[in-house]
């Protein structure tokens, strides 16, 4: 601790879980919204990546409560905010927001994508697989030509509605830290954009990284025009996210109010790392350069694929450094404006690394059940069996 | 109107949820204290402040408060000439044990400030709670019900004055009650009772024979961070800028 604190704001309150909470709901958007350029917006370049996307949606959305519920200190009274959600709160907004993206949105999206797949499989497989299958098909057998019309136009208005709601659920994540006046670091109406763009490249990111890498594992050829199209996006979104970025800071460095001086400080000591070299250097300007290559040199495939890769994992780490800097960054100062504190992450606390580790890893655990269950390529099990 | 098996099964269960409400928001064995005849704040002078830390004391000894954690600390603030923005400040254990002497004097200004929940009347600790479990009672006291709040921290993250924290054994977010045991009962607060030169007094601001409106009339009072726009009720006589 350096300079002058309040003495109870010594402690850190949100630790590394409340870094998790919004970098995974991120990703969850971002995979939908990768996921809605095939459905709604018809880029059929990205059709490899859409069933891909909305599992990984699904997969990390599952894990998205628990970093809250690990970090509350009363996690048995968390339901109390589905029965008496205090109106004037936005994080009371959180488990209906979560509720309906889970249920109304994704599964029953995933469900209509699957059904037909779903009730073959539940004809043809065996065992106790063959009963949870019977159950994922919730007693809708109809697999006529029609019942799938009506499941291809019901299932595109409910990626249509599910734009809206993936923006709701990050940005509305954003604006948790957004309105609180009380912290000038968080505090602007830019921070759930930011938020809600961030998420974007992250997501798409991180899908098609998982694409990649599970294509690799299959032995199968990865689609050229589907990451060249994928990463198209990925840049082009990364342009906006930056951009509104830098307006943020410009207008922090330029306005120069009187919390300037403790931000200031901090971007140039505690957060120097993490901020500086970490989230604008290495994981934003980089791959904004190597993206920007591929898009107007004539590179060879390989070429391509290998920046796409690195491209992707410097997003995902510089969109973890943004979550922690915001996160940690805005309670290492005091709101006094006069000190500084600093975290120390601990190891196998309850809100320690080992914990948060575990956290980012359940998904990928979640995702491989989900592709186990529901194979989202071609010549998946499913589709021998429709065949 | 008959009350049959059907409406003994809805209104049991409805009852039972809403008998913890009213346990909840009941003062304390007072019978004879009307909450909506009181708006209570409280007054610090600053010019009277000598930093004993008696109130600091008396607060963590009436509440039974946690080491490292504070309802209400003393700030030591030594504002140069040259540095009118940025003061140093001072408060070594919250200033319970006092201050350290000034040795070689550099020059400048040294006063005490004592810190305390504002009791906002627009609190913003009390729009953000997600479930409710703070909120402000009709008399203007901003409490938490502990039995409810979950631990969240978007209360403490939410104040601007630093005036929260998380309880480490209860797991769940503290404050300064303005001793509402003891308002409701007709005495002041402790730390008011423990300060020796009357830097601290209780206010009643529906109490039209309180001295607060006499004082207010008087006096050039101030609010801590007026910008923030929160409505705050701990009204600071004689307040230095610099004060954060």
């Amino acid at each position: 601790m350096s300079g002058y604190m309040y003495p109870n704001e010594i402690t850190l309150y949100w630790s590394v879980l409340i870094v998790l909470y919004p970098y995974i709901t991120g990703l969850v958007a971002g995979a939908f919204i990768l996921a809605s350029l095939e459905r709604v917006f018809r880029v059929e370049a990205v059709k490899p990546t859409y069933r891909l996307a909305l599992l990984t949606a699904m997969a990390f959305l599952l894990v998205a409560p628990l970093p809250l519920l690990f970090h509350l200190g009363h996690p048995e009274r968390s339901w109390e905010m589905y029965f008496t959600p205090h109106s004037t709160s936005a994080m009371a907004m959180f488990g209906y927001v979560y509720l309906w993206y889970l249920m109304a949105v994704l599964s029953f999206e995933i469900w209509l994508d699957y059904r037909r797949e779903i009730v073959l499989l539940s004809q043809s497989s065996k065992g106790l697989l063959r009963l949870v299958y019977k159950i994922m098909t919730l007693g809708s057998t109809n697999i006529g030509e029609r019942a799938l019309h009506i499941d291809e136009r019901v299932g595109w208005i409910v990626t249509l509605i599910g734009i809206p709601s993936a923006f709701l659920l990050h940005g509305y994540v954003g604006f948790i830290f957004g309105s609180l006046k009380s912290n000038p670091w968080w505090s602007s109406p830019l921070t759930p954009v930011v938020f809600i763009f961030s998420a974007m490249v992250s997501g798409i990111a991180a899908v098609m990284l998982i694409y990649m890498a599970i294509t690799k594992l299959r032995r199968q050829p990865i689609d050229t025009r589907c990451v060249d199209t994928v990463a198209m996006y990925m840049f082009y979104i990364f342009i906006i996210d930056f951009s509104l970025e830098m307006l943020d800071l410009v207008h922090r460095i330029y306005e120069a109010d009187e919390s300037f001086r403790s931000l200031n400080f901090m971007a140039h000591t505690k957060l120097f790392f993490s901020q500086i070299v970490l989230q604008m250097f290495l994981g934003t300007l980089l791959p904004l350069i190597l993206l920007f290559l591929t898009q107007i040199v004539q590179l060879s495939e390989i070429a391509r694929k290998r920046i796409y890769a690195f491209s992707g994992c410097m997003i995902l780490i510089s969109v973890f450094a943004m979550r922690w800097n915001v996160v940690i960054g805005g309670q290492l100062f005091s709101k006094s404006f006069l000190g500084y504190t600093t975290y120390k992450v601990g190891l196998v606390t309850h809100e320690g690394l080992l914990v948060a580790l575990g956290l980012i890893l359940l998904p990928l655990f979640f995702l491989w059940v989900l592709l186990k269950l529901l194979p989202p390529w071609s010549e998946s099990g499913a589709s021998a069996a429709a065949d | 109107m008959n009350i049959t098996r059907r409406h003994i099964l809805i209104l049991l269960p409805a009852a039972a949820v809403a008998w913890k409400s009213v346990l909840a928001g009941t003062p304390e064995d007072s019978p004879n204290y009307n909450m909506s005849e009181h708006w209570w704040g409280m007054l610090i002078d600053i010019s009277k402040c000598i930093g004993c830390g008696n109130c600091v004391r008396a607060c963590q000894t009436e509440n039974d408060l946690p080491d490292g954690f504070f309802r209400t600390w003393v700030e030591r603030y030594h504002r140069s000439d040259w540095h009118l923005e940025n003061p140093e400040v001072i408060s070594p254990d919250g200033g319970k044990e006092g201050f350290p002497s000034v040795q070689d004097d550099p020059g400048g200004e040294y006063f005490f400030v004592p810190k305390m929940c504002n009791h906002c009347a627009d609190s913003p600790c009390t729009q953000v709670c997600p479930v409710g479990a703070t909120f402000i009672s009709p008399d203007g006291v901003v409490l938490i019900d502990q039995t409810y709040c979950m631990g969240c921290a978007y209360c403490v993250q939410a104040c601007p004055y630093g005036c929260r924290y998380i309880h480490p054994t209860k797991k769940v977010a503290d404050k300064c009650t303005l001793c509402y045991h003891r308002i409701t009962k007709g005495l002041t607060t402790a730390c008011c009772e423990a300060c020796p030169t009357g830097t601290r007094q209780l206010a009643d601001l529906k109490n039209p024979k309180d001295p607060i409106h006499e004082f207010l009339k008087t006096h050039k009072v101030q609010v801590l961070k007026p910008q923030l726009a929160t409505g705050a009720k701990a009204f600071y006589n004689d307040l230095d800028g610099s004060v954060r």
